[in-house]
């Protein structure tokens, strides 16, 4: 199973990922997966070795704030899952309008 | 000198043999364990179609009517998945990698007259233990319905006793 | 009067880029100001085919994300199932599976040194790299019967076994090799014409490194200690080996990091071979796998994560890989800051871009 995980509410968000920030964590990953007919969000964050998911549970349809502004490295992570998955992300610092993937599909894992 | 760092491997690459093969002039060299095309032995393969289904591809189709196995060499992965599971070791790993094409060929291999003379043999001979199970059953089934109606029929005697 | 500030596509078709990326260089004269990347040309959705393939014909698929750190890919894959599945491999199959794994480092790092030789313009020295380069794909060739796919991971252990004598002859051949490359190393690292396109090059900071989120070589260069390798998965927990690093934090600490690494993986491959033990390849599974977990482990280029959901039947849910390239990239952008122009070409082949593993 998955160690080191935190399911946290999207409201929460935020405020989680600005704790691990202030800690001093690096961005490892952010991936999103189909449960269902809801979409799970997994941030990974790392500090050496050791390694600790943020889990989120979101409804289709609802927005995600963007985390660029802690870790500015996450545009990429986050442009793929609005272009495969068609989930919407706010803010991002370089938002690609979901130019990123040229897919003949929209959101091709939706 | 530190500006003659390479010229000296270079000098030494000029009198040296080339490091490549000539391949198209002269035959290439493969190794030993070199999973290169599929082969099937057509005197051996008794059209199971188990490697149709365990092809991650579905490069292979066996057409047991027609009595042909088909390969497609241009969707074939050379994973070897087929080779592992053949239950007669009738596929086997060649060497040389497959031949280049103009088009995504499909190649068919009957079987053999011998292969399948021998799968006809066995086709009758199945059909003849169908058979006589058929009898069998069949006879079982009548004696079982005889010693039932001789039951039904002593069990009326009794009764009308 | 300020410099006029014009924009310049780079790639996706560019002599140096073995693989589409583009890149839009703002520039101002001479200097690059900003650098916007962008991805997305081969995207093949080979992620989603985890839903349609059941999941032991998905290593397969696995294996094939990407044609030169293919076999940690389908390592990677497979160590995820194996830790839901709770198998643990027998102790040959983890030294093999060790030994394959160099050797395919070995031969990404010398293909890396080839493809950087021809981003500088040093034609015959990336044609001598590419000799070695040649030799570890024989060996590889001889050990699992593919050059660049091999086909040789499965759920619980390897397909077929790797008899004593092919390792064995491995030895001599792992020799040749480094003294080729050791002649090579001059070239590269105390050329002063070479000295001249790499020494400060692209500088990124340890502090930015991290930050950014980097991963590998490009990582290490910085002055990083970060290996995943020393977490001992598979059999690098026996294994005697430490990181490299450098403190240049520019392209000649990248080009320093990788010659050095291809040495420490042909120690790496000695000592797998003399320690190698005896027993069977293989574990039989049984079910299907039920749960979800991430391997890390360390590719060529870097970290790569392999995140596996699986609900207990025959198709898995979610597969997801997150290759070091893609970590890499918007680091890459932050070196390609301030640099010339000119150097932009071996800018990007110094973070040794993976297109097709980075889009999948």
């Amino acid at each position: 199973m998955l160690e080191n995980t935190e399911e946290t509410p999207l409201i929460g968000l935020l405020n989680k990922i600005k704790e691990i920030q202030t800690a001093g964590d690096r961005l490892v990953q952010i991936c999103a997966t189909k449960i269902g007919g809801n979409y799970e969000l997994l941030y990974t964050f790392g500090r050496d070795y050791d390694i600790r998911h943020i889990k989120v549970t979101i409804e289709p349809g609802a927005h995600v704030p963007s985390i660029t502004d802690m870790f500015p490295a996450a545009y990429l992570y986050e442009n793929e899952i609005h272009d495969l998955f068609g989930i919407a992300i706010d803010g991002i610092n370089h938002d690609y309008k979901g130019g990123l993937y040229r897919t003949p599909v929209e959101a091709p894992f939706k | 000198m530190s500006l003659a760092n390479f010229t000296k491997t270079e000098f030494k690459n000029l009198f040296r043999k080339p490091a490549t093969e000539k391949y198209p002039d002269g035959p290439a060299t493969y190794k030993d364990t070199t999973r290169g095309h599929i082969e099937n032995n057509m005197d051996t393969c008794v059209l199971c179609s188990v490697c149709q289904m365990r092809c991650p591809t579905g490069a292979i189709t066996v057409d047991r009517k027609a009595q042909t196995w088909s390969i497609r060499p241009f969707s074939c992965i050379q994973c070897r998945r087929c080779v592992d599971n053949c239950p007669k070791k009738s596929l086997s790993m060649a060497k040389e990698y497959t031949k280049p094409d103009v088009v995504k060929s499909q190649m068919d291999f009957e079987l053999s007259d011998r292969q399948k003379a021998v799968l006809a043999e066995q086709a009758r001979q199945a059909a003849e233990r169908v058979a006589a199970a058929m009898e069998e059953r069949k006879k079982a089934a009548a004696s079982a319905k005889q010693t039932k109606d001789g039951e039904a029929k002593k069990s009326e005697d009794n009764k009308t006793q | 009067m300020a410099a006029k500030r014009s924009v310049i596509p780079f790639g996706p078709q560019h002599p140096v880029l073995p693989e589409p990326i583009h890149i839009d260089l703002v520039t101002e004269d001479e200097k690059v100001v900003e650098a916007i990347p962008s991805i997305g040309f081969v995207h093949r959705g080979l992620e989603n085919l985890v839903t349609k393939k059941d999941f032991g014909e998905m290593v397969y698929v696995a294996e094939r994300i990407c044609g030169i750190c293919s076999f940690g890919h389908g390592y990677g894959y497979v160590d995820a199932i194996e830790h839901i599945m709770n198998i643990e491999p027998t102790g040959r199959a983890k030294y093999i599976r060790t030994l394959l794994f160099e050797l395919s480092r070995m031969h990404s790092h010398i293909l890396w040194l080839g493809l950087m030789a021809d981003a500088f313009g040093f034609e015959s020295l990336f044609m001598e790299t590419w000799k070695y380069r040649e030799k570890v794909l024989d060996m590889l060739e001889a050990a699992t019967g593919g050059r660049v796919i091999f086909s040789i991971m499965r759920i619980g252990g390897l397909r077929k076994d790797v008899p004593d004598d092919i390792l064995s002859g491995f030895l001599p051949e792992l020799d040749k090799i480094e003294e080729g490359i050791r002649a090579c190393e001059k070239a590269f690292l105390s050329d002063p014409a070479v000295l001249g396109r790499l020494k400060g090059v692209g500088y990124l900071s340890k502090e930015d490194a991290v930050k950014l989120g980097c991963e590998g070589p490009f990582l290490r260069a910085s002055g990083v200690a970060r290996d995943n390798r020393m977490k001992g998965y598979a059999a690098y927990s026996d294994m005697d080996f430490d990181i490299i690093t450098s403190d240049d934090g520019d392209s000649y600490g990248r080009c320093y990091v990788r010659i050095q690494e291809i040495y420490q993986s042909a120690n790496i491959i000695r000592q797998c071979i003399e320690k190698m033990p005896k027993e069977g390849i293989y574990v039989p599974i049984k079910g299907f796998p039920n749960g979800e977990y991430m391997t890390i482990i360390e590719q060529p280029r870097g970290g790569a994560c392999y995140y596996v959901h699986a609900s207990g039947k025959k198709f898995i849910e979610r597969m997801r890989v997150r290759t070091p390239t893609f970590a890499n990239i918007p680091a890459l952008a932050k070196t390609l800051q301030g640099c010339d122009v000119a150097d932009v070409p071996i800018l990007v082949v110094t973070i040794d871009p993976c297109i097709s593993c980075t889009e999948r």
